[in-house]
């Protein structure tokens, strides 16, 4: 019955996706409100019956109905609780699933806000309506989760083991309010595109914020299970995947900051209007890549050519018809006042220059062996150096910049009175380089001028409080989202200008040394887990004579997947984090041990969570007043 | 010149010159940091260089695994026509099997031995490098539905 259930609820959500984008289109016109009113409606309705749906399938994991495909192929008696629930976006038919109930929860959330203008609102409910059209047909005719297998199997296939664990459990949901959240910054572009309205950027706000915490929160929990759950003891690999998901991220950068002019002056109207375009797009192609199987990866379930190629026509014809309503509708929306090359507006301009160069940097790269591929059969690959050299100068000469942009005025800013202000910075970023240029070893150049950009983003951000007479919500948001990216920052110099790693083989008994500490390894025994068995270490860390700690990195071998993981354990510090992955076993009873000292590295994620916390002060501070900012007056184009 | 007309005109001189920097930077980029992926029949048919990094994949043949001193290890990838013996150093992915696909990053050297900086296995059954399977494909050594 789950089955028959989830199947119908997907194709009335259909249904109601096609209404909702025909009722909401026409509603768009001016006295249209009876279908303006069927629109909101089909948009909970939409809501309801893809909630039903995933709801099925999540019903039919937890009690292990083997007589459905997706939960035979991807879930296990034996399996944990947990992972019954987190398994069903574990695969590619339920994770696409779980993408249009994000959708239809901006869409229900856009019917709500109704910010912006009936006819803007209506116009972008018939957009989001397309999209979940779109992508339920593609579940239903190439992915569909609800297909029956009979004679039903006495056993399911599990969950491939590497998605077994809580961090990767929260990071496609997480990732996918971000992705998908960028489809309301799109859909209310196109809205304002189709109605001719100047101020929709304020509408969207709240959204856009959505999905930019969203990807933050993502990316760092994606980053974080790599860095843990790999054993290769980084954080980044400039995979293929990991790049999908930070180019909107980029993009939804830039596009916050271009919105915020575009509000409050009207200058870069129509550039905000392509990058909300641009954002999207570019989810899409993520989408694209991690699920159509053209990548080597976890992430890529997928081989049938059908998905590649339906997705690869929906993302042609959603940005293709995006872009020629862009050409067609763009120069009928005004520019707004012109702005002095010393202003706000100028360093929002040079953020998105920056940003937009970086985004080209690693599109290219993560596309260009893809492309070459396809065209002329050669293989290769594009490694982490190619972005270290295409992706960093840009993004470190923007946040030299960053600081000037909350100092500045709109329209005409006052230079010297921001150099005066941010003086007590640029010192304080001189000492923090010359600092770590005299006393970290082995001395660094890259790492000194990392160190100074970050104090000089810290410095300014806690001056830029301390300026304002009255504090403002929105103040502490930028502070925050500065001051956290200059926290990444520091990690990502510190772990990867200054570990220390080391590999040994050893017996029960040796020792081996990394970054000062001393490492001995008193044993190894089996253990049985509730789905796999484990070999785990007893390793004594020393430091100078004295025992800190006993540390038990693990090896578990999964029977029913025959697939094994490394469990690393992590020592976390002020200073470090000592990581240690129990390699492969050896003669004799020796094991292979590998052991990095990786200096300031929870830095990374705790500046993503800094940064997430300014996301969500500025979000606060729209929901709570989002009129105060300027006055809400729509005109229309005719 | 009107004052709009001047900002735009910045506008697209700033992206121009922030496109052209871009443009300089991934070609001057790419030259010197992709990494072709070659067959070891691909490698002797091309006369790879030694020192020069690239991608291998194969099967790893039977038997020819062979651990120590300390770390290392020693086996041979092959596509059934042409064999390459690989040096590491370092831990074997979890999949690391003889008879499985495996994919190695390092270069050739003097003496004709693969160096390799880091080794990937496929990550589950059910899923196989997909540049070893066009290697196998072109050796003849693919069967479909393998």
């Amino acid at each position: 019955m789950t089955g028959e259930i989830g199947q119908l609820a997907l194709c009335l959500a259909l249904a109601l996706s096609l209404i909702l984008s025909g009722a909401g289109l026409s509603g768009a016109r001016a006295g249209a409100a009876l279908a303006r009113d069927v629109a909101v409606a089909s948009a909970m309705g939409l809501l309801v019956f893809v909630a039903l749906a995933f709801g099925a399938l999540t019903y039919a994991s937890i009690v292990s109905d083997f007589s459905i495909l997706n939960v035979a192929q991807n879930s296990n008696t034996l399996k944990p609780m947990i992972y019954k629930i987190t398994g069903v976006w574990g695969n590619h038919e339920g994770s696409m699933l779980l993408w249009v109930l994000v959708l239809s929860l901006y869409t229900a959330a856009i019917a709500v806000s109704r910010q912006g203008g009936e006819r803007l609102v209506s116009a972008a409910l018939g957009v989001q309506g397309l999209l979940a059209g779109a992508f339920l047909l593609f579940i239903l005719f190439t992915s569909n989760p609800f297909l029956r297998l009979d004679p039903a199997p006495f056993e399911g296939a599990g969950l491939n083991p590497l998605l077994q664990d809580i961090g990767l459990a929260l990071h496609p949901p997480m990732l996918y309010t971000g992705y998908v959240g960028l489809s309301a910054s799109f859909a209310f572009a196109a809205a304002a595109l189709i109605t001719g309205t100047r101020d929709w950027a304020r509408a969207a706000r709240p959204f856009m914020l959505a999905a930019w915490i969203a990807l933050t929160l993502g990316i760092a929990l994606g980053s974080w299970w790599a860095y843990y759950e790999l054993g290769w003891g980084g954080f980044w690999f400039w995979d293929p995947v990991e790049n999908a998901s930070l180019m909107p991220w980029l993009i939804a950068t830039a596009l916050l900051h271009s919105a915020l002019a575009t509000e409050r002056t009207g200058a870069f109207r129509s550039w905000t209007l392509l990058l909300a375009i641009a954002g999207f797009s570019l989810s899409l192609i993520g989408t694209f890549l991690v699920r159509s199987g053209v990548l080597t990866s976890v992430h890529a379930f997928a081989n049938d050519p059908a998905r590649g190629l339906y997705m690869l026509i929906l993302i042609v014809v959603a940005v293709g018809a995006a872009l020629a309503l862009f050409a067609w509708r763009a120069p009928s929306l005004e520019e707004g006042a012109s702005f002095s090359p010393i202003s706000r507006e100028t360093t929002l301009l040079f953020n998105n220059v920056f940003l937009t160069a970086a985004t080209s940097a690693v599109f290219i790269g993560t596309l260009y062996p893809l492309a070459l591929d396809w065209l002329t059969g050669v293989k290769l690959s594009v490694g982490p150096p190619f972005f270290a050299v295409t992706f960093s100068p840009f993004f470190l000469a923007m946040l030299v910049l960053v600081p000037f942009g909350p100092r500045l005025g709109w329209t005409k800013g006052d230079g010297r009175a921001a150099l005066r202000a941010l003086a007590p910075g640029a010192g304080i970023a001189l000492v923090a380089a010359l600092a770590v240029l005299a006393l970290a070893v082995p001395r660094s150049l890259a790492g000194a001028g990392a160190f100074g950009v970050a104090a000089w983003l810290i410095a300014a951000s806690i001056i830029d409080v301390r300026r304002r007479r009255i504090l403002s919500p929105s103040t502490v948001a930028s502070a925050l989202a500065h001051a956290g990216l200059a926290v990444t920052l520091i990690g990502i110099a510190g772990t990867t200008l200054w570990r220390s790693e080391a590999l040994e083989v050893l017996a029960p008994g040796e020792t081996m040394n990394v970054g000062g500490y001393t490492l001995r390894l008193d044993g190894v025994e089996g253990r049985q887990g509730p789905n796999y068995q484990a070999a785990r270490a007893d390793i004594a860390v020393l430091y100078g004579g004295r025992t800190l700690t006993v540390m038990h990195p693990e090896r578990r071998l999964y029977p029913v997947e025959q697939q094994d993981t490394v469990e690393t354990a992590i020592r976390t510090t002020i200073a470090n984090d000592l990581y240690l992955a129990l390699g492969d076993e050896r003669e004799n009873g020796r094991w292979t041990v590998r052991a990095y000292v990786n200096p300031l590295a929870p830095l990374i994620w705790l500046g993503a969570l800094v940064m997430a916390l300014g996301g969500f002060a500025a979000l606060w501070s729209r929901l709570r007043s989002p009129r105060t900012v300027a006055s809400v007056v729509p005109v229309p184009a005719e | 010149m009107t004052a709009k007309k001047r900002r735009r005109l910045a506008f697209a001189l700033a992206l121009l010159v922030a496109g052209a920097g871009a443009a300089a930077l991934v070609l001057f980029a790419l030259k010197d940091n992709v990494l072709y992926f070659y067959s070891p029949s691909d490698v002797l048919a091309k006369h790879v260089r030694s020192g020069v990094a690239f991608r291998i994949g194969g099967l790893v043949a039977p038997h020819s695994v062979r651990h120590g001193p300390g770390a290392a290890v020693r086996f041979t990838v092959t596509d059934g026509r042409a064999a390459v013996a690989v040096d590491y150093r370092g831990v074997l992915p979890a999949l690391f099997r003889e008879g499985q696909g495996v994919v190695a990053l390092g270069s050739l050297t003097e003496g004709g031995t693969f160096s390799a900086s880091e080794v990937l296995a496929k990550h589950d059954e059910r899923y196989m490098p997909p540049e070893v399977v066009d290697a196998l494909k072109r050796s003849g050594r693919w069967k479909e539905g393998q």
